[in-house]
């Protein structure tokens, strides 16, 4: 058997709306077995992976806060993947966000008054985008591939992390724990409604950034040339618009709001630095953008799904004793889905027997192979 | 003396499995596709590897097991943008966080037990030569299997007429297409390839370097061999070279975490990361050379029209 691609004369809108859908619905199916495999009634696990960790309101705020950063970063991969360039280091441009919007509050602890925030929310995206700055230089200057340099920063700025809370910005008073003092009242970003939930003004930016992006990309010019210039280089050259300019533009972009996902989590979920701050939300975002179908908007809906796998993973954790790398499954086979349905968009898939249908295979593409040229 | 020869020892250790990843992902490049999974097939392969060894007791087995999980990974990756023309990067990047994940969730259970360890070669009388003895007699069947496996991919890609075609075809599918060559079979087969070679270099770190699981144990070295591929500008030999300063890079810092340099560990940990930048820096700067050696049509979907 074999498997044969039919391009579609355009791509189709419905598998366009429909693919994620489909590839959630693989998903699914593709759990159930795992989680049969592993000895659990996969209805009793979905039950307790995906139902009960949204069941009460206070759990809708601990969605709201892993989705936040999650959306963020999303966003700005988006523009960077439209445009055919690829940043996979948001994980790193996360943390430095985080470090860099931290030299208020563990620096400069007597710096009181509403405008710490904002002035930690500017460092943070400063962070990020300083931090992103690497790698477009690299490939703008020598053009050294984004993805490999991206990469490698991450590592190299866990290890940064790592040094700052075991070593200068370590809480004296910590009892030895590597982490940083915690933040003071006015540098902690304020909740949204304390009394339901812990969910704080990070979900309002990752929305604002959203609708923002989507505005960018689908109204104004420079979301234009971002899709030209991903899609055809060389009409984007004829057009006039710099390549190298766009590569700088969606790593500065892209790092800003990984950096203000960063120093958000740092500063309303945690309230101080440790030596791991991030489950993965650059990464995952990589997944989310995708899920997202490198829609803003798309990329909203495709946050909260991820951000309950990973409320998902820590409730089977603790009813079901299952690892919670059961989120990291689930979000890998996710995006594996997603990639393959989005195939339909542009071709109709045929299974091909052996040797007997060569020949009208071929009968019956020769009419399509004219009218695709 | 005997300090210097354990150095290098620990040297050929550390730059074994870069070389095996790099080696196979370096075929996978030359048929024109781009696998940055290379990272989760490799974890898998040490998970799979270590499973196997651990609940067999036997090393051998575990390192047959590792090489059949890369591969039937790899297969994965192979099945979406081969036959479903998927985005190679993206398909690639989503082996990796599938890969790493489910590492995790296998190998929980084997966290913190004993693994069992690959003897190291010692052939009476030859590897008690002073000296050269153990560099050359007494190393890990690993060792000799990742030098022969160079000059084997260097022979076959470069003196064979099937090796031809595979490079023919990473220059330019369509053309090889036309000429009646199976562009999706011979990238199958290289995907599979690459796929063995990531596992066998994971059954390597589990059952030789650090005989236990450790989550993430792979640690970047998938992505270094990413690199290792281009600062290397797809010639095996050039690999070779890479993946033992790579590893001298990976012991020395190591060394000098022991010797208690007055310079933070962290600082010294990242020094890997740090000097893959900057070979990548030093090799792309010359864009003449990537030019002319990358792979034509590396990472474009190609779908037979036929």
């Amino acid at each position: 058997m074999r498997i044969e691609l039919v391009k579609r004369p355009q791509r189709s809108a419905l598998f366009s709306m429909l693919s994620p859908f489909i590839a959630f619905a693989l998903t699914i199916i593709a759990g159930a077995i795992m989680f049969a495999l592993l000895g659990v009634n996969p209805l009793d696990a979905f039950n307790i992976y995906f139902i009960q960790p949204i069941s009460e309101v206070w759990q809708l705020h601990e969605l709201a806060i892993k989705a936040a950063p999650l959306i963020l970063i999303a966003v700005g991969l988006s523009v960077c993947y439209k445009a055919n360039i690829w940043n996979i280091g948001a994980e790193g441009q996360f943390i430095f966000g985080a470090i860099f919007g931290s030299i208020i509050p563990v620096l400069f602890p007597q710096f009181e008054g509403p405008f710490v925030i904002p002035l930690m929310l500017l460092l943070g995206m400063i962070g990020g985008a300083l931090y992103a700055s690497i790698p477009a230089f690299l490939k703008t200057r020598f053009s050294t591939n984004e993805i490999l340099t991206s990469l490698m920063l991450v590592y190299v700025a866990q290890l940064f992390l790592d040094w700052l809370v075991r070593g200068p910005w370590r809480d004296p008073q910590g009892h030895g724990f590597p982490q940083t003092i915690q933040f003071g009242d006015w540098a902690v970003l304020p909740q949204l409604m304390p009394d339901d939930g812990r969910a704080n003004w990070g979900f309002v930016f990752a929305l604002v950034a959203a609708v923002a992006i989507w505005l960018m990309m689908s109204r104004m010019l420079k979301g234009f040339e971002v899709r030209v210039l991903g899609s055809s280089p060389r009409a984007g050259r004829f057009a006039g618009f710099g390549f190298n300019r766009m590569v700088f533009f969606t790593f500065l972009l892209s790092g800003a709001l990984a950096g203000l996902a960063g120093i958000s989590e740092v500063s309303g979920a945690i309230g101080q630095l440790q030596p791991v701050i991030s489950p993965g939300y650059g990464f995952t975002a990589i997944i989310v953008a995708f899920l997202g179908r490198l829609n803003p908007l798309g990329i909203v809906a495709a946050g909260l799904v991820l951000a309950l796998t990973y409320l998902g993973g820590e409730a089977v954790q603790t009813a079901l004793g299952i690892s919670d790398k059961v989120a990291r499954v689930f979000q890998g086979m996710l995006l594996f889905f997603v990639l393959g349905c989005d195939t339909l968009i542009h071709y109709r898939i045929r299974l091909i027997g052996l040797a007997l249908t060569n020949g009208a295979a071929k009968l019956e593409a020769a009419p399509k192979l004219e009218e695709a040229r | 003396m005997d300090i210097t020869i354990n150095i290098l020892l620990t040297i050929a250790t550390a730059a074994t499995p870069l070389l095996i990843a790099a080696i196979g992902e370096l075929v996978v490049e030359r048929s024109g596709v781009l696998n940055l999974g290379v990272e989760g097939m490799m974890i898998m392969g040490a998970v799979g590897g270590f499973g196997a060894g651990y609940l067999t007791g036997s090393p051998w087995i575990g390192l047959l097991a590792a090489i059949i999980v890369g591969a039937l990974f790899s297969l994965l990756f192979a099945v979406m943008t081969l036959s479903l023309a998927t985005n190679q990067v993206a398909t690639g990047l989503s082996l990796t966080l599938l890969g790493l994940g489910l590492s995790g969730m296998i190998g929980t259970s084997f966290v913190g037990q004993p693994g069992v360890r690959l003897p190291n070669l010692d052939i009476p009388g030859l590897s008690s030569i002073p000296v050269v003895g153990k560099l050359i007699f007494g190393q890990d069947p690993v060792f000799y299997i990742s030098i022969a496996l160079t000059a084997a991919v260097m022979w076959f890609l470069f003196r064979t007429r099937t090796g031809l075609t595979l490079r023919s075809i990473g220059d330019s599918h369509t053309s090889a297409h036309a000429l009646g060559i199976k562009v999706i079979r011979y990238r199958y087969l290289a995907v599979i390839f690459g796929g063995a070679c990531a596992g066998l270099a994971g059954g390597h770190l589990s059952l030789v370097y650090t005989p236990q699981w450790v989550e993430n144990m792979s640690a970047g070295r998938g992505w270094i061999a990413l690199a290792l591929v281009v600062f290397a500008s797809w010639r095996p030999w050039r690999v070779l070279a890479g993946a033992y300063i790579f590893g001298a890079v990976w012991i020395g810092q190591l060394h000098a975490q022991a010797f208690g340099i007055p310079v933070p560990s962290q600082f010294l940990s990242s020094l890997p990361y740090l000097a893959t930048i900057v070979v990548l820096v030093l090799i792309s700067r010359n864009k003449r050379l990537t030019m002319m050696n990358t792979p034509a049509s590396l990472g474009q979907p190609f779908v037979p029209d036929r």
